[in-house]
Formats: C-alpha cells, sequence, structure tokens
C-alpha cells in the first residue's frame, strides 16, 4: 500500500479518532488532578475498572448510558480514595496510585471471573452504534470521518472545550489550578484547598474510568483481561506531552492515535521484514520519546505532589 | 481531627504496622468472599492450608518467595532513595534474557562458576535497563516512574519476539520458548522432589548483605540521606546524582536476579510467562517490609503464601484466584496507613 494513500483514506482517519478517544478521557482526567496538585497513578487501574463495570452494567441488562454513568461512578469512588490518601492524609501520591492502580485492577478481574465464571469466548454486548449526523454526514471525507461516529466519540471531542472553559474561564477553574500551583494563596482565598483537590480528583478519575468505558462500550464489545495495556501509562506521559494543557492534550492524543493506526496498517502491509512486536513497541517508544522532547520545557503545576496541610508552611 | 508528629516513634507501633495492614486487607477480603456466597472461615482455611499447611505447602510458597523476596528488596532500596523503580518486572526479563543469552550453550563453565557467571550477568542486564531512566530523569527530570512502568511493556514485547524469533527453541513443537539452561547452570534444589531451589538462599543473603550495605556502609547513608532529604544531601555534599545511579543499579540488579532464579532455579527455560507480576508484587513486598531489607524476607514469605493459599482456596471452594491480588493491594494502601500513623497521632478536637 501506497503510504500517501492510506492517508487520503477516510478510514484510516476514523481509525486514528476511535484509537484517540480512550487517551483523550484518560489524559484529560490525569490533567485535571495533576492541575490541582495531585499525581493520578491509579489511571491504568481506573481505566481497567472502568471498562469492566461499564461492560457488565450492559451485561447485566442495564441500558449504556446508565452504564457509561456507573462506570463513572465507580472511577469517582477510587478517585476519593486516592484523595483520601494523599490529600487528607498527605501519602506518597506515587505509591498511593500504584497501589490504586494495583487495588483496581484485581477487584476488575476478581469480579469479572466472579460473575462470569471460566467463560472461554468472552461474552458481548451490544455496544454503542455510530450515529450519522444529518446533513454533516453526507459530506465528502470530512463527513465520514467526524460525523459518523458513536456518541461516546462525539463525548470525548465535546468534552475538550467544556474542560478548557472550566480550566480558564471559570472561579471554580481557577482554584483548581491555584490549587496545583499556590494551594497557601487559596487557603488565603477563603476557599477549602483539601475540597478543591478531593473534588478535582474524583472528577479526573471519572473521566479516566470513562475512557476506559469507551473501549469495552464503544471500540470493542467484550471485556478482555490486560485490555487497557499501559493506555493509562500513556495517558501519563500525554499529560506531561501537552505541557499540562487540555487542547494541546487533545492535538497529542489524536497525533499518538494518528501513529498507532498508522502502525496497524504498517504492520499488515509490510512484507514480513520487521517483527510485529517491534511495531507493538511504538506507542511505548513514543510515549517516553515525548516526554524527552518536552522535558525541557515543561512546567509543573508546582505544587504538584506536594500534600497541603492547613497552618503548615511548605 | 488533626495529625500530629508524634516526638519518639515507638518500635512496637512500627512492628504492629503491617500486621494491622494485613488484617485490614483480610477483612476487606472477606467483604468479597461473603459476597460469593461461600464461608469465609472455610475459604481461609483452605488458603492457610495451601500456603503452610504442609512440608509440600511450605515448599511451594517459599519457591514463590524466592522471586518475591528479590524484586522486593530492588523496590525497597530504590523506594528508600526516592527513586520510584517501577520497572521491576522489565529488569527482572532482562536478567532471565541475559541468563538465556549466555546460559544456553554460548558459555559452558563448571557449576560453582557458572551459577555465579549467570547471576553477575542477570544483575548487569537488570541495572543497564535502569540506565535510561536514570539518565532521564537525572538529565532531563523526566520522572523514572512512567519511563520505568513504559519500558516494562517494551521489554516484554521484546522477549516476546526473541521468542519467536532468533532465541525460539527449534524443539519446542511451536511454543514460544527458549532453550533450557544447561545443566551446569542449573540451580540446585535445596529439597529433593519439591521446587524449592539455591534462589532461596541467593534471596536471603542478598537481604542480608543490602541490609549491611544501607545499615553500615556510606553507600547506604548517601542512600537514605537522598532519599530523606535531597537539599539537605546535595549541601552536606552528597552527589544526588551519582546515588540515584548507583541505587538503580544496585535495584535493577537484584530484579535482575529475580530472573535468574526463576529462569534456572523454577523454570529451567525462558517463556513468556515466566514470571506473573513479580515485580509489581515487589512493589507490596517491600511497602509492608517498610522498605527494611530484612523485613522483606519476612513479607515476601507471607505474600507468597497468600498466592500459593488463593490457589488452593480457589480450587477447593471456587473463588477466583484473583482474590490474592486484591488483599496484595489493599494490604500496600492499609500499610501506608497503617506506617503514618507510627509517626503521626490522630487528635481528635
Amino acid at each position: 500500500m501506497d503510504i500517501l494513500d492510506l492517508f487520503l483514506h477516510a478510514g484510516f482517519w476514523a481509525a486514528t479518532l476511535r484509537i484517540a478517544c480512550p487517551l483523550i478521557f484518560g489524559t484529560l482526567g490525569e490533567l485535571i488532578c495533576e492541575r490541582a496538585g495531585v499525581l493520578n497513578l491509579g489511571i491504568e487501574g481506573i481505566m481497567t475498572m472502568g471498562a469492566m463495570s461499564g461492560w457488565i452494567w450492559v451485561y447485566k441488562g442495564g441500558d449504556l448510558w446508565t452504564g457509561l454513568l456507573f462506570a463513572a461512578f465507580v472511577g469517582a469512588l477510587f478517585g476519593l480514595i486516592h484523595s483520601i490518601f494523599v490529600v487528607y492524609l498527605g501519602l506518597s501520591q506515587h505509591v498511593s496510585g500504584i497501589g490504586i492502580t494495583m487495588l483496581a485492577s484485581a477487584l476488575s478481574f476478581f469480579t469479572f471471573r466472579m460473575l462470569l465464571p471460566s467463560s472461554t469466548t468472552p461474552p458481548k454486548i451490544v455496544p454503542f452504534q455510530p450515529v450519522s449526523i444529518p446533513i454533516l454526514s453526507d459530506l465528502p471525507f470530512v463527513g465520514e470521518v467526524f460525523f459518523s461516529q458513536t456518541p461516546m466519540t462525539y463525548l470525548a471531542l465535546a468534552i475538550v472545550p467544556l474542560v478548557i472553559y472550566i480550566l480558564y474561564r471559570t472561579p471554580l477553574g481557577l482554584a483548581v489550578r491555584m490549587a496545583g500551583e499556590n494551594p497557601m494563596a487559596l487557603e488565603a482565598q477563603g476557599i477549602n484547598v483539601l475540597s478543591i483537590r478531593t473534588g478535582a480528583v474524583m472528577l479526573g478519575s471519572a473521566l479516566m474510568a470513562v475512557g476506559g468505558a469507551y473501549l469495552t462500550m464503544s471500540a470493542f464489545d467484550a471485556f478482555y483481561f490486560g485490555m487497557i495495556n499501559g493506555r493509562g501509562w500513556i495517558c501519563v506521559a500525554l499529560v506531561i506531552f501537552a505541557s499540562w494543557r487540555p487542547g494541546k492534550a487533545l492535538i497529542g492524543a489524536l497525533l499518538f492515535a494518528g501513529i498507532d493506526a498508522f502502525q496497524v496498517r504498517a504492520q499488515l502491509s509490510s512484507s514480513a521484514k520487521i517483527p510485529y512486536q517491534f511495531f507493538l513497541m511504538l506507542p511505548y517508544v513514543l510515549s517516553i520519546l515525548a516526554m524527552v522532547v518536552m522535558a525541557r520545557r515543561a512546567r509543573y503545576p508546582k505544587a504538584l505532589l506536594t500534600p497541603f496541610r492547613r497552618g503548615e508552611r511548605t | 481531627m488533626r495529625l500530629e508528629l508524634r516526638e519518639e516513634t515507638n518500635f512496637w507501633l512500627v512492628f504492629l504496622a503491617p500486621i494491622v495492614a494485613i488484617a485490614i486487607a483480610l477483612i476487606i477480603a472477606s467483604g468479597l468472599i461473603i459476597w460469593t456466597g461461600k464461608p469465609v472461615g472455610e475459604a481461609y482455611f483452605y488458603l492457610l492450608k495451601g500456603a503452610f499447611g504442609s512440608g509440600f505447602a511450605w515448599t511451594e510458597t517459599l519457591a514463590r518467595a524466592t522471586p518475591l523476596i528479590l524484586t522486593g528488596l530492588a523496590a525497597a532500596v530504590a523506594f528508600r532513595a526516592r527513586f520510584w523503580n517501577i520497572g521491576g518486572e522489565g529488569q527482572l526479563y532482562c536478567g532471565a534474557l541475559a541468563a538465556t543469552w549466555l546460559g544456553t550453550g554460548m558459555v559452558t563453565l563448571p557449576p560453582v562458576l557458572m551459577i555465579p557467571f549467570l547471576f553477575t550477568a542477570g544483575a548487569l542486564a537488570g541495572g543497564l535497563a535502569l540506565l535510561l531512566p536514570v539518565y532521564l530523569k537525572t538529565k532531563l527530570k523526566v520522572d523514572e516512574v512512567v519511563t520505568t512502568l513504559l519500558l516494562n511493556f517494551i521489554i516484554l514485547l521484546f522477549v516476546n519476539y526473541l521468542l519467536e524469533g532468533p532465541l525460539k527453541d527449534p524443539m519446542s513443537l511451536g511454543w514460544p520458548q527458549a532453550m533450557p539452561i544447561i545443566d551446569q547452570g542449573l540451580l540446585p534444589k535445596l529439597v529433593e522432589k519439591s521446587r524449592l531451589h539455591f534462589g532461596l538462599i541467593v534471596g536471603i543473603a542478598s537481604a542480608v548483605m543490602v541490609w549491611v550495605l544501607m545499615r553500615f556502609t556510606i553507600w547506604g547513608y548517601e542512600i537514605r540521606a537522598v532519599g530523606h532529604n535531597p537539599e539537605a544531601a546535595a549541601f552536606a555534599g552528597i552527589s544526588i546524582n551519582r546515588t540515584v545511579l548507583r541505587v538503580a543499579l544496585i535495584s535493577g540488579g537484584l530484579a535482575g536476579f529475580a530472573g535468574i532464579t526463576e529462569v534456572a532455579g523454577l523454570k529451567g527455560y525462558l517463556t513468556l510467562d515466566l514470571s506473573p507480576g513479580f515485580g509489581y508484587a515487589g512493589i507490596a513486598v517491600a511497602m509492608l517490609a517498610n522498605l527494611r531489607p530484612l523485613g522483606v524476607i519476612v513479607s515476601a514469605i507471607f505474600l507468597a503464601g497468600i498466592y500459593v493459599g488463593a490457589d488452593t482456596m480457589s480450587r477447593a471452594v471456587n473463588i477466583p484466584n484473583y482474590i490474592a491480588d486484591v488483599i496484595v493491594a489493599a494490604s500496600v494502601l492499609s500499610v501506608l496507613v497503617s506506617l503514618m500513623l507510627t509517626q503521626y497521632r490522630v487528635r481528635l478536637r
């Protein structure tokens, strides 16, 4: 296949968008947490949890949208646990996050195995179906790429401007950013830093869970163990790549997904000269590269990783 | 409610902290067992029986503890210096790769030389796997958590490639596995007809050596100083970068050891399922031991018992054996809190 042909093919761009969606949710979720000063390494486990809980809700007869809400709720719950540990008790954000990932993944696998004991072929649900937006979807090329997607894809695209608006244009967003930059000043304004941070972590975790649920409820129709496969960690890298800006996070996720979609196609078309494992490595290698490229320009939220204790100077 | 720093740390509190944490984890797991509708007492009886109930159970548990002691030490050393090495899994596979590369016929030495040779190679390979994260951390301030985590995936895919390509055993009937380690390189069994092997001795000896290193040497002092307060350590003339590099090499080397014990002690050849997450479980081992090297031995045996016992429990009363992972994860989180309470006191006001 000619490479130029590939880029002219609408299917490639539609696939890029599909691959980008879980990353968009996850990256925005992590970004919100970090903007409030909390590193959330629970992301990998929370995404697994979201993928499992949303799917099982629908499998047990629930409807897709409430399933999505359920996944978000479960995600927020794990965000709350992380907050209690790192915001209220001031424990190590690294260790607590890894602990949350371990706990959330283990609970997901346990629950799945318990409710569906030993099924060899994974059972399936009817996931979100593509919805064509009238008129717009008839546009050549653009219609196929952007306007014939599933509702969750539209949700992912809509949530980016929403997060930008809230973070930069509302008092709440200002409070979240201040919690991550200068919590003392926020406290001086009479705003409770701990509540703001907890809220941000819960909301961010809910978004991560929705990102996981995208995989089982929109992109595929079943839950597999190891389905998240490092996507959470890639999101953490993407936040750095985006220098903590939601708009850049969207671009990062799309760029990343584009290379991933290209990788899959290149793998199929290459005449077996390069082993497929090297193609599969690409996303992880790129994540490291992305952090390296942006490292010098990285502007961390100043209070990231620093617990805030009322009445104590840091 | 308010947290207040204790003036002195009570030894008994520190001793009790992990025990309380495990109790909390077991209570959480009981909730799950009740949810499955199975009798809790019976389930835990089978867990205990499967882990420590017979001589055979003990050999299985200790065999499982062997890599956990080493990955636990790897995490403990690194975390002491606040170097968050979450890449134990990948470093373990690097060690196993080195053993496979050198130990399947390329080098032939008598066992007394061959076994130390393989361990040295494994440690070097594990340490090398951390060079990139260390370089990125010290030169570019790239967070090592993410790089070590991502490297796990890269290394595993690389092993996958080698097992299906250059390192594939042609006699393996299509399974992706490497050639067996030559007899001179295999670790001797400690108990006849069991899976318990010489690796356990290596694990315990490593723990003692790490303890001596951390407690009685200047290196150990510098590592603890950097972990405690990097600014003060730098002010006192300790080179942070050099200490981090040293810690990384020791930590990666220990995880590489775990790869050797598994490939040359337990399995005899490299496969993709060599480690069911020993690298990640090592973090739990280290946390439960409060990052103390000798405590790592105890907590590794305990967590190994949970893993081995959960298999028995799962067979006997049909509870998914993922419950072991739940117990391990829950104890990581609860030990964080209980250890904090050894340093702080809660004042209700």
